[in-house]
């Protein structure tokens, strides 16, 4: 893992330093919250419906065990005892008194941990494949080159003011795990026919208002010239994204306007003006970089493992906890480890300080000290071995850390949503609940398969609900809240946008009508196929019957 | 009137402003140093620099491109990039285009509403002239621009980035 050095370790301490001013000046009122309010957002510190809330940047969606305790310790000190992990791996602390700010900064920064760029219209933390330098399908360490752009992007003195937010993935695998393409850049790493790595570079992708798959504008970018083409991009974007109306400010609405074939002119015709000898990042700089990502220390072990085996046979709880959370490793007599943070009456996404602390023994006993969060808002140990994996199971279990529910109809993403957001139009969070209930029955819940509800408390979309297999939107409709279902949409590599099933429902009704879609969709479903693909070879009608055909 | 920070190897001081803001509706003084829209600049910007006997600097909005100053740069003191809103942050591409696309060597000032939680970009951009609307004095001026000890990436400034820092 790529270790802070003292230049990264001055940076956060200078960082931490200015902002404590800021408050000292805010506090002893020489700023207004007008003036306040930008100063603190670029700080992660938003002001919501009952408290602050803090968001701290977890780099690509990557911990250490020091970094995880110290999140518990915060959680504990200076929140109610948990933190929120959101769809882009970082972390939010709901509870926090403005006073306290700084010190929590400068709490992070002990452990190179920071809440920079986490808000405010400028490039934010770039997201990665949770499962990055464990899984055989990459072509490449994506991490290598999510750091390469989080130097590059810190206070970058042009990109801190843009039009609007702005969202870089990065994956190196056929299957997407970050959403790439509803990005506002989403990088595929890519072998060329001739060996060489290069991006396929997406723009314009996104969710919100107005919902798009991000276009291809390079097919191949030579991996060595990315900071120069973002740097172009970012150009492009800068000087003629709108600034008149926030809602039409994003990158998706100027590459919509100009058409992705002229937008991608503009882009190159201001990538050959641009001097890459001084953009470009050097190869010795890269080198360093790629270093630190190559050092897991690997033992040579054989494919199969006895003590796994013996207790999958015996232990039908582990078995299923290996069917749905464990995914295959590169390296023989190892696994990837999914942390469902979905159980049963639980917010979606949040994790107790005990929880984190046990998760960051874990890592450190078991798993060479690494860590991830991922976009759906679970962790993961991306390194155990076969033979402690029965261990590291029932660790899991005693944490209530081990729902069998990965990618499955109960492992929901959601919003804070009105329990919390100032934003939002209505809860996320007991709808996510009530359809965990419904389907608490886990060989119904396997039965089905993997099937991705998306819950969003407004159309901001922070619940990915355009993107989901089922999505639902909270709408206001005169005071009270209502839900709007959508089919068909996906994140992942076969991204697309879903569409409306019909009018909004009540609240109480959400849970039935999943019910329903899933009755639907095993009424008619052929081998192997997915709710998604059902979805796609028999379209919205049969799905509308079986939800509103009572109600007509 | 404004007060005027520039920027003198590094370090922030007040500087007397020669410079006069000529408004579209407004005559051209007699004699003086004047700094004049892009559009009466183009169409007065000849007389007036061929007279000799005055600087002449343009100011430009965000949503002009500086690339329309390309053949006079040579000719002008300053250039003003305005900034309406200091969240509106175009002006930082004009003034990297202008110093290192043009090499242009006068003064960018930027204008506006520039307040000092902006000075390190803006130094970094290449601007070496400001004219603060928060109070700010050369003092807290500089004490912003130089709050980080690192940066992480080249612009328009010498500074040395964390990569040439970690060479050595």
């Amino acid at each position: 893992m790529y270790q802070y050095d003292l230049i990264d370790k001055e940076f956060l301490a200078d960082r931490s330093a200015e902002f404590r001013g800021q408050v000292a000046r805010r506090l002893a009122g020489e700023l207004t919250e007008d003036q306040f309010k930008p100063l603190r957002l670029m700080n992660g510190l938003y002001l919501q419906l009952h408290a602050y809330m803090l968001r701290v940047a977890i780099p690509y969606g990557s911990l250490n065990p020091t970094q995880a305790r110290r999140l518990a310790q915060i959680a504990r000190d200076y929140d109610k005892g948990y933190g929120h992990f959101t769809t882009r791996q970082n972390i939010q602390f709901n509870w926090i008194k403005l006073k306290d700010a700084p010190e929590i900064l400068d709490k992070l920064a002990e452990v190179d941990l920071h809440a920079i760029q986490t808000s405010g219209n400028c490039i934010r933390n770039t997201t990665s494949d949770p499962y990055a330098g464990a899984t055989a399908e990459e072509v490449d360490d994506p991490r290598v080159w999510c750091e390469v752009i989080r130097q590059w992007s810190t206070l970058h003195p042009e990109f801190s003011f843009l039009p609007r937010k702005f969202k870089i993935a990065i994956t190196a695998s056929a299957k997407d795990r970050t959403a790439a393409k509803v990005h506002d850049i989403g990088l595929l790493l890519r072998k060329g026919r001739d060996g060489q790595l290069g991006f396929e570079v997406i723009v314009g992708g996104g969710q919100g208002r107005t919902p798009y798959v991000g276009p291809t504008i390079k097919q191949f970018l030579p991996t060595d010239r990315l900071l120069s083409y973002l740097e172009a991009v970012l150009r492009v974007y800068n000087r003629h994204g709108r600034r008149d109306n926030i809602y039409k400010a994003r990158i998706k609405i100027l590459v919509a306007a100009l058409g992705a074939e002229e937008f991608a002119r503009q882009v190159e015709e201001e990538w050959s003006k641009i001097d890459a000898a001084r953009a470009d990042l050097p190869a010795a700089e890269l080198a360093r970089i790629r270093a630190a990502f190559a050092t897991t220390p690997f033992e040579t072990l054989p494919a199969r493992s006895e003590a796994f085996e013996t207790a999958k046979a015996h232990d039908p709880a582990f078995a299923r906890f290996v069917r749905n959370n464990v995914r295959a490793h590169k390296q023989p007599g190892y696994a990837i480890v999914e942390i469902s943070l979905k159980a049963q009456e639980q917010t979606p996404g949040d994790a107790s300080a005990d929880q984190l602390e046990v998760v960051a023994d874990l890592a450190e006993r078991y798993g060479f000290s690494d860590l991830r969060v991922t976009h759906a808002q679970n962790l993961v140990l991306p390194h155990i071995k076969l033979d402690d994996l029965p261990t590291v199971f029932a660790a899991l279990q005693a944490a209530n850390l081990a729902t069998p529910n990965i990618d499955l109809v109960s492992d929901i993403i959601a919003c804070p949503g009105l329990d919390y957001c100032a934003l939002a139009n209505a809860r996320a969070i007991p709808i996510a609940q009530d359809i965990a209930r419904q389907f608490a029955d886990l060989d119904r819940a396997e039965r089905v398969g993997e099937l991705k509800i998306k819950i969003s408390g407004c159309i901001n979309a922070c619940g990915h609900h355009h993107v989901a297999h089922i999505g639902i939107l909270g709408v206001d409709k005169k005071g009270e809240e209502f839900y709007q279902l959508s089919l068909g949409g996906s994140g992942a590599e076969d991204a697309s946008i879903g569409k409306i099933l019909g009018p909004a429902l009540p609240a109480d009704k959400v849970a039935t009508a999943v019910d329903q879609l899933v009755g639907a969709y095993l009424a008619v479903r052929a081998d192997g196929e997915r709710f998604l693909d059902t979805y796609r070879r028999v379209g919205l009608e049969p799905f509308k019957e079986a939800v509103y055909a009572q109600a007509d | 009137m404004p007060k005027l920070i520039e920027l003198v190897e590094g370090q922030a001081h007040w500087a007397e402003d020669a410079f006069v803001f000529v408004a579209d509706e407004d005559a051209i003084p007699e004699s003086g140093d004047v700094i004049l829209s892009l559009a009466r600049f183009q169409v007065e910007g000849d007389a007036l620099l061929s007279s000799n006997s005055r600087r002449v600097g343009v100011r430009i909005e965000p949503d002009q491109e500086v690339e329309a100053l390309a053949y006079d740069l040579p000719r002008l003191a300053v250039v003003a990039l305005a900034f309406p809103k200091y969240r509106d942050g175009r002006a930082y591409t004009s003034a990297r285009l202008l110093r290192e696309r043009f090499g242009y060597q006068g003064q960018v000032r930027a204008v506006g509403d520039v307040l000092r939680e902006q000075a390190g970009f803006m130094v970094r951009c290449g601007f070496d002239a400001f004219e603060p609307a928060d109070g700010a004095t050369p003092e807290a001026w500089s004490q912003a621009a130089s709050r980080f000890r690192h940066v992480y990436q080249r612009a328009a400034d010498a500074r040395a980035v964390a990569f040439e820092e970690r060479a050595f």
